[in-house]
């Protein structure tokens, strides 16, 4: 909301003033955000009332041009060219001559232009730094001013405009009267409240109101101006002060509805009495109805919209906006006031659904003082009735009985005790007093001193102790709190898991892997790309109703398509090779998905409503994956590089099984997007946690990446938390190396033939290393032959070469019970 | 040959006199010197030190001396032989010291020869950041805690003193899930592991949360929808907004150096009251020292205790969260926080792993 500071203090009685930026000051120190301080007086120089003698259209440009005689004085008439057209001969209009500056350094000077000598410029209010409106030259009232009028005064150049963002809670706020208080309250100066004026009786009702729905609608008052002349001018003061509050002048009915609004937080509607046929309904919308608003759209009504309805039909879309068929025209001369409270939580559905914010919306849905409505027509009324000539007919409806305040109790040092500060006597009674509340001090039967508070009718945010407590923590100042650290508690670290989640992450990033952070988005298609087959896991996803791309809409099952989509753009944008890893959650939708159970607030839920929850929520581990497309080493001047292969996602693998404090083992399977030969399923024990290898070569081609790109996936909180306490005791006593190759089936797992060569080798077996891999006419069809270098030693004495051939020999014996191994002669 | 008890005859001896003895030096001295290298030393040797030499000659003649002349012969040839030995020596280290200065002059290299055989790695500074953050909070004495990031609505709104009607709730804002009325939506903060925390753990509570959250954001240089938040919460018996403060100010220091600090602004959030808009004071701004918006906080609504069944008569709390992308943007002068998002390699290397 943008307020001049001129209207801002009206009603307060500072014995100075502060400037504009002390108020702005104030307004942040006591919660009122602000989003700018629009200085006006960057205007400086001649700048006067002129008035147009003169039109002369000169039509041989590409654009209608004016060339006028604008007397600026008395005898001084200037010859000035302009491009606007929204005047007529005799209109009052701002003259900056030559020698004034505009905003944005803007210095008027004579000029020629299309052929005339131009003696300065009739402005628009934009042109002037006094608001957006740029539609057309600025045309004051007729009377306001005499050509050659000091137009920095008449227009109030000297003011400011703070522009203010309240919080949605201060509904109050959004309206000078609002704002006045806060600013009183913030230099404790007194303030008189023009939305407290005593309103006179009605005589009998203007119309009858029939209110169906008392939620939607707690309050209906109607108040009638007839005779208005639909001719009259809105007074300049007021159309100055819409202008700087960025809004419109459109007709004096419709300019003092926007300022009573403007000035109380009160919106209003005024209808043409006239097209209103009998009484009127305010309901809810029936399905199918239609109303064409004053926008000229035609808006199919919702059940949940609030709609004032006459004989005809539904007429206005309660809060948000009127119709078309009721509106003031240029002809209207009997007024149909109407101000109402509406529910707020409707009102914002009602904007939301048919996407028609509006300045009355906005305040309807933080909620309007309920008292307002009667003040607030009361004075628009008699503003119709000062400028516009018409006459206030006796009747006022007046339907519905809003809420009143509860009044909110608390112990009277409950602000210091949440502060932290002993405040001075006083403070808390006399802060509540001063938003409006009426306050009493009571001592109970225990001594203890309590404050009761009635909150005002604007404040219907105050309803709980803690809600009085931020009124008097805000206004004594959040800058005289002090800072101090609560006593440290005891606490127990990171947990296991999350030590080694990072730990994981570390070693990924130390082995050349680089972490990024894809979306959890996916587009289902993503799946057919990768291969998966109908029905698999992976498919059945959970789906976003409102993604911001409409294709990725499935919440990501694997952390793969998110890498592949960031492997793509890396190499888009010129990389060569790339490895990426990322550590996120994935969502898995469980079998049988049990609804979300409806739980309430105000107590603790029940064990076992949280453990419904809980239940209806699908499973999200915490995922790992890895993918490497391109080199895995670089070629250089040391020689040639290294292509990242499947052994390289398997490596990644067990990297993070390490890293865990896991042995994971390798197992051959096939699962898309793997090449059905390169892929490896990693166990923990018996357990499958993840799957690395190459990818399909028919994926890598479908996606575009470089061949044999190598992809890793680990399910992390599959992980176990083992106890990693590992006892090692080192013999210093030297060893005895033997190699020994032996020849198996070539279907056997090389690590299944380490593992029963490090069994029956025995204790005596330290370590077991593969150094070569040999398949040719040497070992013969469908064999293979391993070679393993094993190191003996005794952890007791120095082991004999006899020894060690024994353990040697049980081992390699062990091999051929198992697999029918032969050592390779 | 001389017998035992011939008479002492000097001609028979030559070879064991002074002089012949020190020539025989000399000229191994010389022959040694002229050898260029290890290979000629080698050669020239025998001539010197061998069966041959003139030095082992002459010793041959010493039997043929008197007994009372042998003992100084002997130790004549003796005192020449070691002489020899040591000009040897003294050359061949010589040599060796020449040979071996040689080859490692040889074996020099360009060490200023780029090695990136395995390109370095990195971690995403959003994770270091969230680790860093969770360290300082964990030497408070706070714990991290989790929660799930789709989450239901009643974690991520009823709990946290959401109205029905509140307008985050709404489809601008938050990202649903199906079916429509599933219940559960991405949650829009970090803050629904308060609820998680109070009704999961034993008071007190002092926990921090990073997290990725959502929200319905159009992707641009300050917002994205995906987006990571730090979210703390302590509640204990006697916790005041100072206790609220001190902390922040606490963070900030670690955050942002000594220097820093913290200012709040009253504000409104449903899950506290009274609320704050947390400011950093940064000394390293870009444009010279200042005030930058930080994150929100307050203290936690009673209406939060209760729905998670703390008793607000007894309990206090406060709650506070950042934004963690924000933070790093203007910590780091990030100018466009896609760059976060997109997982360009170049963007993240530079940060390796620390951040």
């Amino acid at each position: 909301m943008r307020i001049p500071v001129t209207w801002l203090v009206e009603n307060l009685e500072f014995a100075e003033t502060p400037t504009p930026e002390q108020l702005a000051e104030a307004f942040v120190r006591i919660g009122i955000e602000v989003e700018d301080v629009h200085k006006l007086d960057s205007v400086t120089g001649p700048l006067v009332a002129g008035r147009v003698v003169e039109i002369e259209e000169l039509t041989e440009f590409k654009k209608p041009i004016r060339y006028c005689q604008v007397e600026v004085g008395p005898d001084q008439v200037n010859g000035i060219v302009c491009g606007a057209s929204n005047f007529q001969e005799g209109d009052t209009v701002v003259v900056a001559l030559p020698g004034a500056v505009l905003p944005g350094d803007f210095t008027i000077a004579a000029r020629k232009t299309y052929g005339k000598t131009s003696n300065g410029m009739i402005c628009s209010a934009r042109e002037l730094g006094l608001g957006d409106d740029h539609a057309g030259i600025m045309v004051l009232p007729s009377g306001t001013a005499q050509p050659g009028d000091d137009a920095l005064e008449l227009l109030g150049l000297g003011d400011t405009v703070i522009e203010v963002a309240p919080t949605p809670d201060r509904g109050y706020a959004f309206s000078v009267r609002g704002l006045a208080r806060e600013i009183a309250c913030a230099f404790d100066v007194p303030y008189r409240d023009p939305g407290t004026a005593e309103v006179p009786e009605g005589e009998g009702e203007v119309l009858p109101v029939t209110v169906e729905d008392p939620v939607a609608c707690p309050r209906f008052v109607a108040r009638r101006v007839s005779g208005v002349d639909p001719t009259a001018p809105t007074p300049w003061w007021m159309r100055r002060r819409l202008m700087l509050a960025g809004i419109r002048s459109i007709s004096l009915p419709v300019d003092v509805t926007n300022y009573v609004m403007l000035e109380l937080g009160q919106p209003l509607h005024a209808f043409d009495a006239a097209s209103v046929k009998g009484g009127l309904v305010v309901r809810r919308a029936v399905a199918g109805e239609k109303l064409t608003t004053l926008d000229e759209q035609v808006r199919a009504l919702d059940p949940d919209d609030i709609v004032i309805a006459d004989d005809t039909g539904v007429i206005s879309l309660a809060g948000v906006m009127g119709g078309a068929s009721t509106e003031v025209s240029a002809t209207s001369s009997d007024i149909l006031l109407e101000a109402a409270n509406w529910d707020p939580a409707s009102i914002a559905r009602t904007v939301r659904r048919h996407k028609l914010p509006s300045e009355a919306a906005k305040r309807f849905e933080r909620t309007v003082d309920p008292a307002l409505a009667p003040v607030a027509l009361e004075r628009a009324a008699r503003l119709l009735d000062m400028f516009g000539d018409g006459s206030i007919k006796p009747g006022r409806t007046d339907v519905g009985t809003p809420a009143q305040p509860k009044p909110v109790s608390m112990p009277i040092n409950l602000p210091d005790k949440v502060a932290g500060v002993n405040y001075a006597r006083g403070v808390t009674a006399r802060r509540l007093g001063q938003i409006g509340c009426q306050v009493e001090v009571t001592t109970g039967d225990d001594g203890a001193t309590m404050v009761t508070a009635i909150p005002p009718t604007w404040r219907s945010d105050l309803t709980q102790p803690a809600d009085l407590v931020e009124e008097v923590l805000r206004l004594e100042g959040y800058d005289t709190i002090p800072s101090t650290l609560p006593p440290a508690p005891a606490g127990r670290g990171l947990t296991e898991q999350q030590r080694r989640r990072r730990t994981v992450s570390r070693a990924l990033a130390e082995n050349g892997f680089v972490e990024v952070k894809p979306f959890p988005f996916v587009a289902p298609s993503v799946f057919d790309a990768l291969g998966l087959p109908e029905g698999d896991v992976r498919r059945n996803t959970v789906s976003v109703l409102n993604p911001l791309e409409s294709d990725k809409h499935a919440l990501a099952t694997t952390l793969v398509p998110g890498l592949l989509e960031t492997v793509q753009r890396n190499l888009a944008r010129g990389q060569k090779d790339v490895a990426v890893y990322t550590i996120a959650q994935v969502t898995l939708p469980r079998t049988q998905q049990v609804p979300v159970p409806q739980v309430g607030v105000g107590e603790r839920p029940s064990d076992a409503q949280v453990a419904s929850l809980l239940a209806a929520l699908p499973q999200q581990p915490v995922h790992v994956a890895a993918v490497l497309a391109g080199h895995r080493e670089q070629a250089g001047w040391w020689g040639k590089g290294r292509q990242a292969d499947w052994a390289d996602a398997v490596q990644a693998a067990r990297l993070v099984g390490q890293a865990y404090g896991v042995e994971l083992t390798a197992v051959a399977s096939d699962l898309a997007p793997w090449h059905p030969g390169r892929c490896a399923e990693l166990r923990v024990g018996d357990w499958p946690v993840g799957h690395a290898g190459e990818l399909h070569p028919k994926v890598v081609e479908a996606l575009g990446l470089p061949k044999r790109t190598v992809a890793m996936e680990l399910d992390l909180d599959a992980l176990p938390l083992t106890d990693h306490r590992p006892a090692p005791v080192v013999s210093a006593y030297p060893p005895v190396l033997l190699d020994v190759a032996v020849v198996v089936p070539a279907e056997v797992p090389a690590e299944q033939v380490a593992r029963v060569l490090r069994g029956g080798g025995g204790s005596l077996l330290e370590d077991i290393r593969l150094f070569d891999v040999y398949t040719g006419d040497q070992v013969g069809e469908g064999k293979r032959s391993l070679a393993y270098s094993l190191r003996f030693r005794a952890p007791d004495r120095t082991l004999t070469v006899d020894e060690a051939t024994a353990a040697r020999d049980a081992a390699v014996a062990a091999a051929a019970e198992r697999f029918g191994a032969v050592l390779r002669a | 040959m001389s017998g035992a008890n011939d008479p002492y005859d000097p001609k028979q001896v030559a070879a064991l006199s002074p002089e012949a003895l020190g020539a025989a030096v000399e000229q191994a001295r010389e022959a040694f010197a002229k050898a260029a290298d290890l290979d000629e030393l080698a050669a020239v040797k025998p001539s010197h030190l061998g069966d041959r030499s003139p030095v082992l000659l002459a010793r041959r003649e010493i039997g043929a001396l008197p007994p009372a002349a042998k003992a100084e012969a002997g130790k004549r040839v003796n005192e020449a032989q070691n002489a020899v030995k040591a000009a040897f020596e003294e050359r061949r280290a010589r040599l060796q010291a020449e040979r071996d200065e040689r080859v490692l002059r040889e074996e020099t290299v360009d060490v200023t020869l780029p090695w990136d055989r395995v390109p370095r790695g990195a971690r995403h500074p959003i994770s270091t950041l969230a680790e860093r953050i969770g360290d300082v909070f964990v030497a408070m004495g706070y714990e991290v805690a989790e929660g799930p990031e789709l989450e239901t609505e009643w974690f991520n709104f009823d709990a946290l003193n959401f109205g029905k009607d509140h307008p985050a709730r709404t489809m601008q804002d938050t990202f649903y899930v199906a079916p429509a009325d599933s219940g559960l939506v991405l949650r829009t903060h970090t803050s629904p592991v308060q609820a998680r925390t109070l009704l999961d753990r034993e008071l007190p509570v002092y926990v921090v949360c990073p997290g990725r959250t959502f929200r319905t954001d159009e992707l641009d240089a300050t917002h994205t929808p995906v987006f990571h938040q730090v979210e703390g919460l302590a509640v204990d018996k006697g916790l005041t907004m100072a206790h609220l403060k001190g902390t922040l100010d606490a963070f900030a220091r670690a955050m942002f150096g000594e220097d820093s600090k913290t200012r709040l602004r009253p504000s409104f959030f449903p899950f506290t009251e009274p609320s704050a808009e947390v400011d950093v004071w940064f000394p390293e701004k870009k444009g010279g020292a200042g005030w930058v918006e930080w994150g929100g906080c307050g203290m936690v609504n009673p209406n939060v205790l209760r729905n998670c069944g703390v008793d607000p008569d007894v309990y206090s709390g406060f709650a506070f969260g950042m934004g963690l992308e924000r933070t790093l943007q203007f910590r780091n002068g990030l100018p466009d926080m896609r760059d976060m998002v997109e997982g360009d390699v170049r963007f993240t290397q530079p940060f390796g792993t620390e951040a």
